[in-house]
């Protein structure tokens, strides 16, 4: 589904991603952790279509198609999704409103009608269910007023009405307690499937518990340095990333 | 470039789309101003001797007066003697059905999407047209005559309810209250003047549509609204212009009064011509709007959409003199290219709790520079007076301005008065999140600018409101939908 070879990346001159290479078949969970500043945010940005990366080198296929020729919506219509580390508030816009657009485009895109208002609202009330989201919901402003957990389930809710192929989690697990990572984890769980695949990234060990992987990868500055089983979290979460600052160096 | 000012870009580029000349006969007087063109405009208009008397007392008091240089604008000088005080399509008779109205006028409104025919039955509206400065047709007066309400032409008004105009023009807005009011007092052509009885609802959405079409002429419109006892009405006023390299004047004057218990809501959506994109050309709009909540309990709202213009200077305001009232002021004001708006309110309390509410939402784009300038003014007797403002801005690029000018003068320890203030920008990442969900960027700044809208277009009445919404949607062309 996803193939990344050799990505180079660099922000105003300076490189973040040195050759990162990833394989991603439809189906899997593959979790990418590291510390800070190794470039798994910019990973998650480049693979949407964030201005302002410069990739030097290398080549990213979805599906086939070469992804960085698109446009940051296209990539999104595609499937592609990335739920945010730090969601942006949008005053005066609904959640329904805000997600009858995204939905709509989408289907647009695939030369589908846009879907019948009753119909929507039912899958609205269905997906809500998944992240235990309140009825006033639909009606507040997206993000807007929202806590920290809050924002973080909106995420996946939004994933969940837009059902993409490849969904990319920005350290969704970040500043939420364990109620909330609980919810979230539960709403990726049950939008698993042979059809779709998953990118989580992640500080901590943590939220694996929950959302088991298939492969676990360690990222250290700039590239992928180790894979290996659910089993490298649990070592990660022991050891740390010290003998990665020795082999890199 | 990146791609956030490549929208900049687009929306700079959009054209206006009002912007054609009628073919049509006109009759005007000479260019200039003196006291025999106020004679020529009162004799074409057939008007009683006090209303001469009273327009010749205006031109006193504003040969007296001074342009006022406070505004947060700047334009070239308008030479008065330069304008165009009286410009009518000819020829000039009564009407009394559309089938006399010239044809060419009835594209024109067909155009701007103005349909005068049954259509408005059907939508509940009635309409005055005020093309250049006369009013052409009004209609469903019938309808309303039932009701007892008047609503007609200023200068079929000055002809056929004197008294009432005699008892109410200028007691809002007096002649000399201002450079362009006493202007206005002075030359207005014509406008809308529109009564409700004691206790009268008014059943369908009154509305007034100002086209300036002649060139060189100044627009002087007049309106005067008067909700008696207990009456309630709903107004709409929208305005175009044709596109034309020189600058020409609007100053009018609109007096609301509200009597005890009663309500006026006003809404207006001015899309004047704004000038191109380098800035040449656009209406000058000086604009005096006030209204009197002299009953208790009385009611003022006033509602506006201000996408239009080259300069505006406009502060619809409410004097609550009546105990218990309540005046409101919602406004969205757009400006882009080379636009400049100075405008907000003035809400004086006088009367025992009163109330006052302001909510003002400025877009600045291009090279524009969008100010909101708000007096809240409590009187020593306004007991339990209580208002609250919310002026947000929000910038799009790094060229345009947004200022806020909020003064307040309290005069009695009772009363309650807030003030809050934003400036945001449209970020990059809020364009992302948009995109991200596989919305495009057009489509996301329309998004964002509705959303920041909201509140106060939620106060337009529903057809107005569609219509609002698609006006920024075109004034912000190129980055909306």
């Amino acid at each position: 589904m996803l193939s990344i070879n050799n990505l180079h990346v660099s922000i105003e001159n300076k490189e973040i991603l040195k050759g990162l290479s990833l394989q991603v078949n439809a189906g899997e969970v593959h979790a990418i952790m590291g510390p800070n500043g190794t470039g798994k945010s910019t990973l998650g940005n480049v693979l949407a279509g964030k201005e302002g990366y410069e990739i030097t080198d290398g080549s990213v296929l979805f599906d086939g198609i070469d992804l960085m020729e698109l446009e940051a919506h296209e990539r999104a219509q595609k499937g592609v999704f990335l739920a945010f580390q730090y969601p942006v508030e949008i005053p005066g816009v609904s959640n329904a409103n805000f997600l009858k657009a995204a939905v709509n485009e989408q289907r647009k895109a695939n030369g589908e009608e846009p879907m019948p208002p009753n119909e929507f609202l039912k899958m609205m009330r269905e997906k809500m269910e998944l992240v235990e989201m309140k009825k006033d919901f639909i009606s507040r402003s997206v993000n807007q007023g929202f806590s920290g957990g809050e924002k973080k389930r909106n995420e996946i809710f939004q994933m969940a009405m837009l059902q993409p192929k490849l969904a990319i989690l920005d350290e969704t697990d970040s500043g939420l307690d364990i109620d909330a990572l609980r919810i979230v984890a539960n709403g990726v769980n049950k939008l698993r499937s042979k059809d779709n695949a998953f990118i989580v990234i992640t500080h901590y060990q943590r939220l694996l518990d929950y959302i088991v992987p298939d492969f676990v990868h360690v990222m250290y500055n700039g590239k992928i340095v180790k894979s290996g089983d659910k089993n490298l979290a649990l070592e990660l979460e022991e050891k740390g990333y010290e003998e990665f600052e020795h082999a890199t160096l | 470039m990146t791609e956030q000012d490549a929208i900049i870009d687009e929306v700079v580029n959009s054209e206006y789309k009002y912007g054609f000349v009628t073919n049509i006969e006109q009759e005007s007087a000479p260019k200039g101003l003196n006291e025999d063109i106020i004679r020529f405009i009162s004799a074409k208009k057939e008007e009683p001797e006090w209303m001469l008397e009273w327009r010749l007392k205006a031109y006193k008091e504003w040969q007296k007066m001074t342009e006022p240089a406070w505004a947060n604008v700047h334009y070239p000088k308008v030479d008065f003697q330069d304008v165009v005080y009286y410009t009518a399509p000819k020829p000039k008779k009564n009407l009394n059905s559309l089938d006399e109205v010239d044809p060419e006028l009835l594209k024109t409104f067909e155009k701007l999407g103005i349909s005068l025919d049954e259509q408005k039955r059907l939508s509940g509206v009635a309409v005055d047209v005020v093309f250049d400065s006369v009013s052409v047709k009004t209609t469903f007066q019938e309808t309303l005559k039932e009701k007892g309400i008047i609503f007609c032409s200023m200068s079929e008004a000055v002809r056929n309810h004197g008294d009432l105009v005699k008892k109410y023009i200028g007691t809002v807005v007096p002649q000399k209250d201002n450079f362009y009011a006493a202007l206005n007092s002075a030359v207005f052509s014509d406008g809308s003047f529109c009564y409700i009885p004691k206790g009268v609802r008014c059943p369908m959405e009154l509305s007034t549509y100002f086209r300036i079409n002649a060139a060189g002429s100044g627009q002087f419109e007049r309106t005067l609204l008067i909700a008696d006892e207990g009456a309630y009405v709903s107004y709409l006023e929208g305005c175009t212009a044709p596109q034309r390299d020189e600058n020409q004047l609007h100053a009018a004057v609109v007096e609301l009064i509200a009597l005890d218990n009663a309500e006026i809501k006003y809404s207006t959506v001015q899309n004047w011509y704004p000038g191109d994109k380098d800035g040449k050309g656009g209406i000058f709009n000086f604009v005096t709007k006030r209204g009197m909540c002299k009953g208790s309990n009385s009611k003022i709202s006033w509602t506006q959409v201000e996408t239009g213009s080259a300069v505006t200077w406009k502060y619809p305001s409410c004097i609550l003199a009546g105990d218990n009232s309540i005046g409101e002021f919602y406004s969205v004001a757009l400006t882009n290219h080379f636009q400049q708006a100075d405008t907000g309110t003035k809400m004086i309390h006088i009367g025992k709790n009163t109330k006052s509410r302001i909510v003002s939402k400025g877009i600045s784009a291009g090279k524009s520079q969008n100010s909101y300038r708000g007096l809240v003014k409590v009187h020593k007797k306004a007991e339990n007076a209580r208002n609250f403002s919310q002026c947000d801005s929000l910038l799009m690029g790094n060229l345009c301005g947004a200022h806020t000018f909020p003064y307040i003068e309290v005069s009695n320890n009772t009363s309650k008065v807030e003030h809050e203030a934003t400036t945001s920008k449209i970020g990059e990442d809020m364009l992302f999140y948009f995109q991200q969900r596989g919305i495009d960027e057009e489509t996301a700044v329309a998004m964002i600018v509705n959303g920041f809208c909201k509140e106060v277009m939620d106060h337009l009445p529903m057809e107005f409101a569609v219509e609002a919404r698609k006006l920024l949607e075109i004034s912000l062309e190129g980055s909306v939908g």
